[in-house]
């Protein structure tokens, strides 16, 4: 059980060592400074830089052509073309080729982006309102209301998340003639419940170090409301650390919804996703390998743009890892 | 400090097992419709009363926890009748766990070397480009990984065979030789991570007035390294090695059905499927009970390796 006495995160950020480091060399200041703190170089160099913006750039464009999916020129995602069957990328101007069912890939890998995206962004959006809500009220109120909320976070975290996803899914949305929006929908709710405590435990540990701060005994010494001081005054402080892990855990949907596809329990088909797509083209992998190639290439893009924003939140607004 | 673990952890075991006992109880409609769909009226009212589903809560939960403790695992229901889960289990255990060790264990061997020399040219190209290569290898999904190895490596190169299962007893070689593409596809992202935390863990290390001391000493910087350094930051790897059997189980299970390993991921793959809700009730159970259990093991140990842990929370 960790101490109640708010011990987290005494340290101040930003302020040099004090303890003088005993070195024979010529003393190269920002060398040492690399050393004592080795994220901090990088909070420097992560003003985004090149990286950074090419993430933007692919996120943007992955987000657009999603959005934009039903008026781009595109071939229906599900309709069959015999002459495309399995057939590489380029084939009579199919510029990614069509699947084994002889269905438009480009088109497929659109309205695919357009599920995975939307699972990604209202599974974390639902895991950061319920996470968000019950770390804050932990990390707020502490004693007794912490112990059962940290508790209920360990409980939680006990199952392996891809096997607590799957367990949601297979139980609420896995009978006979399941619709696609019934499984969207239980995907979304089982994706939230696995990213609650990840997002939980970031909230409450921030919220029990800014809660020691002086603005928030003047909130309360002036008589502010308690759930006023913790939405209007500790609420904001919080926001960059779990914006930090939510894109971290959007990165983690996009790659477990292609688990579960591979298990048969992502999103139905005949809607695609990058994961069911994938999955799909597992069969054909000897013939087509394209069918797995292109959703695998999307997907680790995709995976590594939200990775390494998440690192540039996280090293400027210096979200302690350990934290988590 | 065990004792309070030890409370912790039944309390975890607690939960965990009662929402795996509800799950059956849980299913959206008549749960025996949906575990044997197929069965006559008769034979669905005395599985009904078998199942004793609308019993209340903990009589349930009794009858469900002390049939798993003692080996019960339920059936798997078919038209010609019932077969124990355990027969499959038995059989199925032991490929997941290998698969497990040897996953770990390759990402340990790469990790803390690579960890250990970035840590030590920390800034220098050869620690960029291992961070770097790191960072990329998180972002590689272990299915979309375990895929595109199997066509270049198993397909294109025809180097290694691409599915089943020998077990080692039977021929050694070639137990080896169908496990490599698996446990590469496993470890591929814990090296990721592993590393990274070494890196970060040994850079703070290197900066303690004993390794100074040891330097000053005129012993070796490899010695210092491997013998000084390693040990006091090891113990964050140690934790997140035990936390990290999480995300490993969920890889095991994937990575087992692609590559058709008959083991406990198969099983769930093939319960998942036939909507054998009783076998992935046993199934799910077995996992997150090993999970919970594997961590408290962790957490004891990481007390015994550091004496400050140990005095320090007590």
């Amino acid at each position: 059980m960790p101490a109640p006495d708010g011990s987290v995160g005494t340290e101040v950020p930003g302020l040099p060592s004090l303890t003088p480091t005993a070195t024979a060399e010529p003393v190269d200041l920002v060398a040492a400074d690399e050393r004592l703190h080795p994220e901090s170089r990088s909070a420097r160099q992560r003003r985004l830089g090149v990286f950074g913006v090419a993430s933007i750039v692919w996120l943007a464009f992955v987000t657009l052509v999603a959005v934009l999916a039903p008026v781009l020129p595109l071939d229906d995602p599900n309709e069959n073309v015999a002459s495309i069957v399995g057939q590489p990328p380029g084939t009579d101007g199919h510029l990614l080729g069509g699947d084994a069912l002889g269905r438009d890939l480009l088109s497929r890998m659109v309205w695919g982006g357009r599920a995975s995206l939307v699972l990604a962004v209202a599974s974390i959006i639902f895991g950061l309102v319920a996470g968000g809500a019950l770390g804050l009220a932990a990390g707020y109120f502490r004693g007794r209301t912490d112990t059962v909320l940290a508790g209920s976070f360990d409980v939680l975290l006990s199952f392996p998340q891809l096997i607590l996803a799957l367990t949601l899914v297979t139980v609420f949305a896995s009978g006979e003639g399941v619709s696609s929006a019934r499984r969207m929908v239980v995907l979304i709710f089982a994706l939230g419940v696995v990213s609650i405590p990840v997002l939980a435990r970031i909230t409450r540990a921030n919220t029990l170090s800014w809660s020691q701060r002086e603005f928030v005994m003047a909130a309360r010494a002036l008589g502010t409301k308690n759930w006023r001081i913790m939405f209007a005054e500790v609420l904001p402080n919080v926001m960059p650390a779990m914006f930090s892990i939510a894109l971290l855990g959007m990165a983690v949907v996009v790659v477990v919804e292609g688990g579960l596809s591979v298990l048969g329990v992502g999103v139905q088909l005949p809607t695609p996703s990058w994961g069911n797509i994938l999955a799909e083209g597992r069969s054909e992998l000897r013939d087509a390998p394209h069918i797995v190639l292109v959703p695998t290439v999307v997907i680790f893009l995709t995976v590594l743009a939200l990775n390494y924003l998440g690192d540039v939140v996280r090293a400027r607004f210096d979200v302690r890892e350990s934290a988590l | 400090m065990l004792l309070r673990r030890l409370v912790h952890l039944l309390v975890v075991l607690f939960f965990v097992t009662l929402f795996v006992a509800l799950l059956t109880s849980m299913l959206p409609g008549d749960p025996v419709d949906a575990i044997a769909g197929f069965a006559s009226p008769e034979q669905k009212d005395a599985l009904r009363d078998d199942l004793g589903l609308d019993d209340p809560v903990p009589v349930q939960y009794a009858r469900w926890i002390s049939d798993f403790v003692t080996g019960d695992l339920g059936g798997y229901y078919s038209i010609t009748g019932e077969r124990p889960v355990m027969d499959r289990v038995s059989d199925s255990l032991p490929v997941s766990l290998q698969l497990m060790v040897y996953a770990q264990i390759l990402a340990l061997l790469v990790a803390i070397p690579a960890g250990v020399i970035s840590a030590y040219r920390a800034g220098s190209r050869a620690d960029r480009a291992a961070n770097a290569t790191a960072f990329g290898m998180l972002a590689f999904p272990n299915f979309a990984l375990a895929l595109v190895l199997a066509y270049y490596v198993g397909v294109q190169a025809d180097l290694l065979p691409v599915s089943g299962y020998v077990a080692p007893e039977e021929d050694l070689v070639e137990h080896i030789r169908r496990m490599a593409l698996p446990t590469v596809s496993l470890a591929v992202a814990q090296i990721a991570v592993y590393m990274r935390l070494l890196r970060s863990d040994m850079i703070a290390t290197l900066q303690e007035d004993f390794i100074t001391m040891a330097k000053s000493k005129g012993i070796s910087p490899r010695r210092v390294l491997w013998r000084h350094a390693l040990r006091p930051s090891s113990l964050t790897l140690l934790t997140v090695a035990g936390l990290n059997v999480g995300t490993l189980i969920g890889g095991v299970v994937v990575i087992e059905v692609i590559f058709s390993l008959p083991g406990m991921g198969l099983l769930l793959y093939e319960a998942i499927n036939a909507r054998q809700y009783i076998a992935l009730q046993s199934l799910v159970a077995i996992v997150a009970v090993g999970y919970v259990v594997i961590n408290f093991l962790v957490d004891v140990l990481y007390a015994v390796l550091d004496p400050r842990i140990r005095h320090a929370r007590s």
